[in-house]
């Protein structure tokens, strides 16, 4: 740092400085090499998540066990859904906030390089931890992502590591967000006032204090079954006086946060995306960073609407549902704005704002059936159905997953300074779109009809709609080996891209040469470059 | 290249979808929507379903209305230049406000009534313990002494295994049948305690519209009052991951007229106890053995 600030002093910016060889990545401080190495990371585990979920879907293409075995089946389950959302989507919304917070700020790195180096390296070595527990005796942990006890109590050698993995990936994401938090504090350029932030930096400052609320309260609740489990404690053993429930109540004043997490920094993204390409200022600009920092507060009122069915007293149910409905006020607010925004707008249709409309109307379906899921009474025949399964992957797929891709798409001119291949991107788009939803909207039928979900076998009425959402797995998940080939093409071979890529696009990081370079923004950019940036 | 070689894997697998033995007695194409049930609650569930299901239909034609009309009108390739002092709107922002907080509350009434009613386990006529374990359930008529365990029928139990050789899809009722079903009489308030023994389960039968979950150390409590003229036998089964065998502990509840129901009862006491009284000089040689 002393010597970055020397180099500022003397006016003299070291743009290419940067060490070479594996030493560049292992001891790497800077914000673009640990953003990308945390893209990588994410795809990665993207894809071992995805051959999970195609194992899954194998299994399920038609009523008999054909391919594993119960236990095995339900452990794919389980670190499906730990890949996926620890793995891939979370470290990916982190990848991103390193590439592109201090672009979009005026800021020379993040504020705690040496930290940032930390968070990310912690994480290989959890999700090893994790994925070795498949090859232990008795399987990986089987007790769904959730990991309620007595059941996850029940896990044999897989228990302590998955434990473990799961302690990693909290302290990786505190540090993350630590760092997120004291970046955006301190190190804006002068004239960047908070309001005058771009979204995606708003939503990642909100997320980052949502990770710091709720990533302890997890810690404890698997610290606690890890006593239960090796130090005789009863905290969750009914038979010492513990309370099963009560580990529920924990899990979820965490899990519902992570929801939040999950989808707010797409939130971001998507106004980034909208504005550029409809070349109109975002409609409702406060009302954004109001509604984002509205659902953040919500998201801690609402974790019982995951429980209606463990027996909570009436008073109990009333609260938890009206609280959740009321979620559906400031969600609605932004997606008017974010339609508004297309309204009386110049509007193109690239990679990226294609995937920005897809996740608009299937984040919205999502959406619709949160608001569904909140009236108790009705929850009581979706809970644990099928009808959930598609809730919650038509906003993480289409929703979280879709911003990811459409980011990537938005961002990878400034990344590589070339431009990737349009027609192979709305190739990708296209099928991603139609098989996603072949894949997930027939799930809605299944549970509605009565399939339950995580079992690897079924009466045999489901058997149709089964075979036509593994049709659109096997279909989504080929689609998406487009995705590093357009990657591998546009950084080999992609033409030039100008330094702004896009031509609406506003915002610091298009004052940049593209590709960025090693290091930028040493000099912080006048405050009439912010203020150009900040037209809304 | 790569997307020919994906399409062709696709037309393959889809062939093979195709000419795969689907051909089971029972299509389930139709199956689309929730089942209206065979109780009073059960059907004022589906009508707040279908009404917040409508609800949202309405809200999306609407919205998705206007963005597939911004998306056609305003294209830059039709000549649409951009209006950008359109950044604000204190009125439109304050009527999309408010018009959903109204149309939650329209919607939150009918369902805390509903909530309210399917909590009130008032005068209820006959009480049956549920216990869920692994994996399977047991059932207690704790008014007349009667208990049973209730799993998994024997065939579909041996066709499930993998590699067994049997086609499930011969198999009538395949993992929705059991050696013992639950019976129960209908036009009366029947009220069961939901509990479990080792990890936590959920009892669930569509047509009834009851889920709870079964937890050790717990004792929950739910109730239904089957239509009088509903007779029948309904299928549900375990909804909450509790091991290996999860999706194998079905739930089968046959609801008999009441005169029926009172002789099953009957006769099942005798027999029980007959049974548990013959098995007492049994027992006594195996201990004496044992010792």
């Amino acid at each position: 740092m002393a010597h970055d600030s020397q180099a500022v002093a003397h006016g003299d910016t070291h743009d290419e400085h940067k060490p070479h060889g594996w030493r560049r990545w292992i001891f790497a401080t800077n914000h673009k090499d640990i953003g990308t190495m945390y893209l990588i990371f994410s795809g990665l585990m993207f894809f071992i998540g995805g051959v999970m979920a195609m194992i899954i879907r194998a299994e399920l293409f038609k009523p008999g066990l054909q391919f594993v075995d119960p236990q095995f089946f339900n452990s794919m389950t389980t670190m499906h859904a730990l890949f996926m959302l620890f793995g891939a989507v979370m470290p990916a919304w982190t990848g991103l906030a390193n590439w592109q917070i201090p672009l979009q700020i005026g800021a020379p790195d993040m504020a705690l390089p040496r930290l940032n180096n930390f968070s990310f390296w912690i994480l290989p070595f959890a999700f090893t931890l994790l994925f070795c527990t498949l090859f232990v005796p008795g399987g990986g942990p089987a007790s769904g992502w959730t990991m309620y006890p007595p059941l996850m109590l029940q896990t044999s050698e897989a228990f302590p590591m998955s434990i473990f993995a799961v302690h990693l990936m909290g302290a990786s994401s505190i540090l993350g967000s630590i760092n997120v938090i004291v970046t955006i504090m301190n190190m804006r350029a002068p004239g960047m006032t908070l309001l005058r932030m771009p979204l995606f930096v708003w939503s990642w400052l909100i997320t980052a204090y949502l990770l710091i609320a709720v990533m302890p309260v997890l810690a404890g609740a698997v610290t606690m079954l890890l006593t239960d489990h090796f130090f005789q404690t009863t905290f969750f053993t009914a038979a010492g006086g513990g309370d099963p429930v009560m580990y529920q109540h924990i899990f979820w004043f965490f899990g519902h946060p992570e929801v939040y997490i999950l989808i707010l920094p797409a939130f971001g993204i998507i106004s980034e995306i909208i504005p550029t390409f409809a070349r109109k200022p975002i409609f409702g600009y406060e009302a954004m960073v109001y509604a984002i920092a509205s659902i953040a507060f919500l998201s801690f009122i609402v974790w019982a609407h995951h429980m209606f069915t463990v027996g909570m007293p009436l008073a109990g149910q009333l609260f938890f549902m009206l609280s959740t409905m009321l979620i559906a006020i400031p969600t609605g607010v932004k997606v008017f704005n974010w339609s508004a925004t297309m309204w009386k707008g110049s509007l193109t249709f690239e990679t990226p704002m294609l995937f920005a409309i897809s996740f608009l109307f299937l984040f919205t379906i999502g959406g619709f059936s949160g608001l569904m899921l909140a009236i108790v009474p009705a929850d009581y025949q979706y809970h644990d159905t099928y009808f959930v399964v598609a809730h919650f992957h038509y906003v993480i797929v289409p929703g979280a997953v879709f911003s990811i891709l459409a980011a990537v798409y938005y961002w990878l001119p400034k990344w590589t300074g070339k431009m990737y291949d349009e027609r192979l991107g709305k190739t990708h788009f296209w099928l991603s779109t139609i098989f996603v939803n072949v894949l997930f909207f027939p799930q809605h039928f299944l549970g509605l009809a009565g399939m339950p979900r995580r079992i690897p076998d079924y009466a045999t009425q489901f058997t149709d709609w089964n075979m036509v959402s593994s049709i659109g797995a096997f279909g989504f998940g080929l689609s998406q080996i487009l995705f590093p080939y357009i990657i591998w093409k546009c950084v080999k071979s992609g033409e030039p891209a100008p330094a702004r890529a896009w031509e609406g696009a506003k915002g610091l990081e298009w004052e940049l040469p593209s590709p960025a370079p090693h290091h930028t923004w040493e000099v912080p950019p006048s405050p009439e470059v912010v203020a150009r940036g900040a037209e809304h | 290249m790569m997307i020919r070689k994906a399409l062709a894997t696709l037309s393959a697998i889809v062939s093979m979808a195709a000419l795969s033995p689907a051909a089971h007695a029972e299509s389930g194409w139709h199956l689309l929507n929730m089942t209206q049930g065979v109780t009073d609650i059960s059907r004022r569930i589906y009508g707040l379903h279908m009404l917040i299901f409508w609800v949202c239909v309405v809200i999306g034609v609407v919205v998705f209305g206007v963005m597939i009309y911004s998306m056609l009108k305003f294209r830059k390739s039709q000549g649409a230049v951009a209006d950008t002092t359109m950044v604000h709107n204190t009125k439109v922002e304050v009527i999309w406000t408010v018009i959903p907080v109204a149309i939650l509350v329209a919607m939150a009434v009918p369902a805390a009534n509903t909530l309210v009613e399917l909590e009130d386990t008032r005068n209820t006529e006959i009480t049956i313990k549920v216990t869920g374990y692994q994996w399977g359930w047991q059932y207690d008529y704790l008014e007349n002494g009667v208990v049973f365990f209730s799993r998994l029928s024997r065939e579909a139990d041996a066709a499930r295994r993998m590699g067994s050789g049997t086609d499930v899809t011969k198999i009538e009722h395949y993992l929705r049948d059991v050696d013992n079903p639950l019976v129960v009489p209908v036009d009366t308030k029947v009220r069961l305690l939901v509990t479990a023994t080792d990890v936590i389960h959920a009892w669930w039968v569509p047509e009834l519209a009851l889920k709870k979950d079964a937890i050790p150390g717990y004792v929950n409590e739910i109730w239904f009052n089957i239509d009088a003229d509903k007779a029948g036998t309904y299928r549900g089964q375990c909804v909450e991951l509790c091991g290996r065998d999860h999706a194998f502990m079905p739930i089968v509840v046959k609801a008999l007229p009441k005169d029926d129901f009172q002789n099953w009862l009957k006769t099942t006491a005798a027999s029980q106890k007959q049974a548990a009284a013959s098995q007492q000089p049994d027992a006594a040689p195996a201990v004496a053995n044992a010792g």
